[in-house]
């Protein structure tokens, strides 16, 4: 955060925080090098961008508003089920494929808001849990509409917009996924430094403060809620479009407690947060996983550890808390 | 003649009971201290892992390994509640998650590479195979001894805690950290005590667990959903809470796979959230 003096106005304040850094700039040019530098990690690149995506969404929610779910994963599925689907039965177009998984999960996700602005603490926790192995089991079970635990079959994704046929490298599926990070993360961006995001930083530090200023929690709750799932299932729909699959694990408690891991250890609440973890997450699972697979976890454990008590606000916490203590010095 | 029903209810109500032991440990810690404690049944699953090793590798009697599963998951708690547990009582939910997920996912790491990821079981001593005839009823003797268990932990835990000093001081604590501080009980030290307490109760419920359901790396997430489950039904700190959620769940999950089987783990989480919903501190919780 950067710190203003106290005569700033509000306005000042949240211009400020949406002034672009150059350090921003920097990285989403570097998003471009595995274009030309790594064409063979495009897949994994991909991947990444997903997993950014759906961090970024969590973030709202749980780095702004302070909201602990840990059934995020089940908008990532309704929304790559939802895509799955609507490329099978009604056209393959795969942008207009992310409108519709988009309103799904939106209408999934605003359901579900009315029941998640009632709770905090450990019933919040309980709840999101859940309501995410409720829709887990119901994807399961509807194996007529889902393929269970076969996974889905007869997927059928044309060009993007007509003209970029989805390739065996996956210059296609990282661009296309890129661009749709990219274009959700300016408006992300935009959401959080208005007033609005200051309104959820307001729920996270303190709830019941907050409507003695005037501001209602619940709608804002339910309004972020709803944003989130509705990112998460966009996020879902990249990953059912571009592997051309729609799986079980896409749904499954596994993938939610993975990207509350990812945004954490880059720094939840800031917004490059969930971007840095998901880097940092899926290329270590990459490599890691290369060389014991069922020990992967170990390590993702043992950092979740370390996260906790040494770098309460991730690694992106610490990097500005070293860069603040260099520039006092 | 009894109806086969009550043969579903009687399997429903043994596999409720070491629901029960593997559980209440993680009550009585959340209603104390608030901590969420999403490693409980990697406690568990120590317990389970020390007898089966101490039957197959020393060849110790089942029932004798039952005590030392209870102090080895005990004493491996002290350590961890020492090490990490004790610097998070006052941070975030989200961080108490963090740090018992990770603790969780390295303790199935760690078991699968001592133990591998196959099933393990056990042999347990005669009189407790084979089943007991009852009214037309064929009851499983394992089963039938797991619920006696239950019950004499229950007697104990409650009368441990309505009848001795220490009981006195745990509920002081769960009622009011502030105020009992206040009276000059050392809260952090009761809470100490009472965690190792449902931890070495999760590792007996662990071992308990071999012959019913199995022991394998997953142990530590697969069972974890049900504990939570019943600790968010029953209330926290409340042990009667436990008992009649777990009954209830127990009953439930057995009669639902019987009756139900295509319905699959779907009743439980929705009776879970329907009582939530409707009481979000529990059926018995107070807060």
């Amino acid at each position: 955060m950067t710190s203003v003096d106290s005569t700033a106005t509000p306005q000042d304040y949240l211009r400020s925080l949406s002034r672009w850094h150059p350090i921003e700039i920097v990285f989403w040019l570097a998003t471009l090098v595995p274009f030309f530098l790594f064409p063979d990690y495009l897949s994994l690149a991909s991947q990444i961008a997903i997993a950014a995506l759906f961090a970024l969404s969590l973030d709202i929610i749980l780095g702004y508003g302070g909201i602990v779910s840990l059934g995020h994963a089940a908008f990532f599925g309704i929304g790559a089920y939802a895509a799955a689907i609507f490329s099978k039965f009604v056209m393959g177009e795969p942008v207009i494929g992310l409108f519709a998984a988009a309103l799904v999960a939106g209408i999934a996700g605003f359901a579900s808001s009315f029941i998640i602005a009632r709770f905090r603490h450990f019933t919040l926790i309980m709840i999101t849990l859940g309501l995410g192995l409720l829709m887990q089991e119901i994807a399961n079970r509807a194996h007529w509409l889902t393929g269970g635990s076969d996974g889905f079959q007869g997927i059928d994704i044309r060009p993007v917009l007509g003209i970029f046929r989805f390739d065996l490298y996956g210059y296609t599926a990282y661009g296309y996924a890129l661009a749709t990070l990219f274009v959700l993360f300016l408006a992300t961006r935009r959401l959080v430094n208005s007033p609005f995001g200051l309104a959820l930083r307001g729920i996270r530090e303190r709830l019941v403060r907050m409507p003695a200023i005037g501001a209602a929690p619940r709608a804002h709750i339910q309004k972020a809620y709803t944003i989130a799932a509705v990112m998460a299932g966009i996020a879902g729909a990249l990953l059912a479009q571009t592997t051309q699959t729609a799986a079980l694990e896409s749904i499954s408690f596994q993938r939610s407690a993975d990207v509350v891991v990812m945004l954490v250890l880059g720094g939840a609440g800031r917004l490059y947060g969930g971007l840095i973890g998901a880097v940092i997450f899926m290329i270590a699972r990459d490599q890691f996983s290369g060389i014991a697979p069922q020990f992967w976890y170990f390590w993702i454990g043992l950092l979740l550890i370390t996260v906790v008590m040494l770098l309460p606000n991730g690694i992106l916490g610490g990097l500005s808390d070293i860069y603040a203590r260099w520039r006092r010095k | 003649m009894l109806p086969p029903v009550f043969g579903v209810l009687f399997d429903g109500i043994a596999y409720g009971m070491l629901l029960f032991v593997l559980s209440v440990g993680l009550s009585v810690t959340l209603g104390l201290m608030n901590f969420v404690n999403l490693a409980h049944c990697a406690f568990a699953m120590l317990g389970g892992y020390v007898t089966v090793t101490l039957i197959d590798q020393l060849h110790w009697p089942f029932l004798a390994t039952l005590p030392a599963a209870f102090l080895a998951a005990a004493a491996a708690s002290v350590v961890l509640e020492r090490v990490f547990y004790r610097r998070l009582y006052r941070a975030s939910d989200l961080d108490q998650v963090l740090l018992t997920i990770g603790l969780a996912f390295v303790s199935v790491a760690v078991a699968a590479y001592f133990f591998g990821t196959l099933q393990q079981g056990i042999e347990t001593p005669p009189m407790l195979r084979g089943s007991t005839a009852f009214f037309g009823l064929s009851l499983g003797n394992y089963r039938i001894f797991l619920i006696g268990v239950a019950l004499l932990v229950t007697v104990l835990l409650v009368g441990g805690l309505e009848y001795t000093r220490f009981g006195a001081q745990v509920r002081a604590a769960v009622d009011n950290q502030r105020m009992a501080s206040g009276l000059g009980i050392n809260v952090d030290r009761t809470f100490a005590y009472t965690f190792a307490l449902g931890s070495g109760l999760a590792g007996l419920g662990g071992a308990l667990a071999i012959d019913i359901v199995g022991l394998d790396p997953n142990f530590s997430f697969a069972y974890l959903v049900y504990v939570l489950i019943i600790v968010s039904v029953g209330g926290l700190g409340s042990i009667t809470g436990s008992f009649f959620a777990a009954l209830l769940i127990g009953v439930s999950d057995i009669a639902g796979k019987y009756y139900f089987p295509e319905l699959g783990a779907f009743l439980i989480y929705l009776v879970m959230l329907i009582i939530l919903m409707w009481r979000p501190a529990g059926l018995f919780g107070k807060r």
